[in-house]
């Protein structure tokens, strides 16, 4: 038999060796996504590379210009539509529906969240593609399509998030609010949702940093062309679709691998900001 | 009951692990292993039909085929990930160092949408039309309406191709819709009534395939060799191949091999 603390000594050095070992992966990651990136930042200057609008192998030259613009405008546009979308549907979820109807649409929600986003890629190729390009013109695979398409598969990450937030306000803030003589609406807009607020909006920034990071379904209905949008109806081109689209056809340790790969360093910068936003706007208050 | 089913699992394993998979355990008369390709989507069906012919002679022998285009094919086969890398350009200067085979010569068309009433354009049309130079239908005799480019992305073989007998000079203008594969251009082209795309002849249908330089886009008038997108398609290994991987190559480029690239729509070998 195995005197207790001894246990205790080998468990909680497991636990320490696990949790490290999971920070040496993304210490890894950062540190592979440097050296092959930071080579391509280098190779073709960070301002030509950052603002530059051309992209061609036979040229050599690679400019993310066009990229970084597609990634903000496909991010914006969602969250436009996903935000107000999902919060309403949290305050049904959390406040207004009866135990039995949210018995069944919360683990439906989840559920959602599980589905691979190849498979919201393909139904927006098969069906909403042709839709946009019948009823509202332009070729269908567009902006506009990459949005519904990332609305879609955003919203229950939302959903679910902003459901806890909601649900983790006292009950006495809003049992105060009524005793007052608030309507129920009343209770739910002024001191519910300002409650709340801060889980509300770091939900919103981490699906931000879902929608900027999604690669294969937004590859798959957005048009990846190398040119500004002019209108929603126009293909665009995002920065992971376009690592999705040219890295089977890259070498490997050349500069179009470099380039990518600085792709994928501006990618990092965007996620870090969008987490650290979330990290600190979700703390405040407490 | 339960000893049992774990002991024909093993069995079961044990089995697959004593069967040869490696290709220099061949002996005797019949051969045996596993041969891995991967590479241009333009090759994908004429490999499948390959393997799946190659494999009936010789039931002890996989060929598995995977895509990823022709860029793929060379990076993986020079790495030793496969043993055959498919590629439907030839090797450029950098990759140079892999032993090409040609196994087939395949025609690139140029396909619209089937209720599209232009039959016909010159190498110059089609080139100012990806540049972006000529951006109506009404301009080459269709129907007033844009013209909506599809492209695969750099580094595929068949745009390779395209550029170099088609675009010359000219670049692929930024505002076509850029694709990853035969297959996924032949879908947009059939179901977009403005489309214009560029494929493999083994990748028309539902799609109509253009006259160019007035010369229909057939089988026939790519063999005859008067159609002008013709382009060879390889296989590559690196360095000399052992069996079975030499006694598939030269199975594909057999008088058998090559009836079974006519089958298929592509064009074979000798002329």
């Amino acid at each position: 038999m195995m005197p207790r603390y001894l246990v205790d000594k080998i468990s909680r050095k497991a636990v320490l060796l696990c949790a490290l070992a999971s920070f040496f992966i993304l210490v890894l990651i950062v540190v592979f996504i440097f050296r092959d990136g930071m080579a391509g930042f280098i190779e073709n200057g960070i301002g030509a590379f950052l603002f530059g609008t051309d992209w061609s192998l036979k040229r050599g030259e690679y400019g993310v210009g066009v990229m970084i613009l597609g990634s903000i405008s496909v991010t914006l546009g969602t969250i436009i539509i996903a935000a107000p979308l999902s919060i309403t549907c949290a305050i049904f979820l959390a406040e207004i529906a009866p135990p039995e109807v949210r018995e069944v649409v919360r683990p439906a929600i989840d559920l959602l969240v599980g589905i691979p986003s190849v498979v919201y890629g393909l139904m927006g190729m098969v069906w909403l593609v042709p839709l946009i390009r019948d009823h509202f013109g332009g070729g269908g695979y567009s902006l506009l399509a990459a949005i519904v398409v990332l609305t879609i598969m955003v919203l229950p990450t939302i959903i679910s998030l902003s459901e806890d937030s909601l649900r983790s306000v006292p009950r006495h803030y809003k049992e105060s609010a009524l005793a007052l003589g608030a309507t129920d609406w009343q209770a739910i807009w002024r001191v519910l949702l300002p409650a709340a607020r801060p889980g509300i909006v770091s939900a919103i920034i981490l699906g931000m940093g879902r929608v900027i990071g999604e690669s294969m379904a937004c590859y798959m209905v957005i048009g990846n062309a190398f040119a500004f949008p002019s209108s929603v109806l126009d293909p665009s081109r995002t920065l992971t679709s376009n690592i999705v689209g040219q890295v089977e056809e890259a070498a490997y340790g050349s500069s179009h691998m470099h380039a990518l790969f600085a792709c994928g360093i501006v990618l990092l910068v965007f996620i870090f900001i969008f987490n650290s936003v979330s990290f600190t706007m979700g703390r405040r208050e407490g | 009951m339960k000893v049992k089913r774990l002991l024909i699992t093993l069995i079961i394993l044990g089995s697959l692990l004593v069967a040869p998979t490696d290709s220099t355990m061949a002996a005797g008369d019949e051969l045996s292993g596993t041969i891995k390709e991967d590479g241009s989507t333009s090759v994908l069906p004429l490999a499948e039909a390959f393997a799946l012919r190659f494999m009936k002679l010789h039931p002890r022998v996989r060929v598995i085929y995977g895509g990823g285009g022709s860029g793929t094919g060379a990076k993986d086969c020079a790495k030793g990930q496969v043993d055959i890398g498919a590629t439907s350009r030839e090797l450029k200067i950098s990759e140079a160092d892999l032993i090409s085979y040609p196994i087939a010569r395949d025609g690139v068309a140029i396909i619209v949408h089937k209720d599209n009433p232009v039959d016909e354009l010159s190498l110059g049309e089609v080139a100012r039309v990806y540049a972006g130079e000529i951006t109506n239908w009404e301009e080459v005799g269709g129907k007033s309406g844009k013209i909506r480019l599809y492209s695969r992305e750099e580094g595929s073989g068949t745009r390779d191709v395209f550029e170099s007998k088609v675009m010359k000079e000219k670049d692929i203008s930024g505002r076509a819709y850029f694709k990853k594969s035969n297959g996924e251009i032949q879908t947009a082209v059939a179901r977009d009534p403005g489309s214009i795309g560029y494929v493999s002849l083994g990748y028309i249908e539902g799609t109509k395939a253009l006259s160019i330089e007035g010369v229909k886009c057939t089988v026939e008038s790519c063999k005859k060799g008067d159609y002008p997108l013709v382009r060879r398609l390889y296989f590559h290994t690196k360095g000399t191949p052992d069996e079975p991987v030499k006694a598939f190559i030269d199975f594909c480029r057999s008088e058998e091999g090559q009836k079974i690239v006519e089958q298929l729509d592509y064009i074979p070998l000798t002329l």
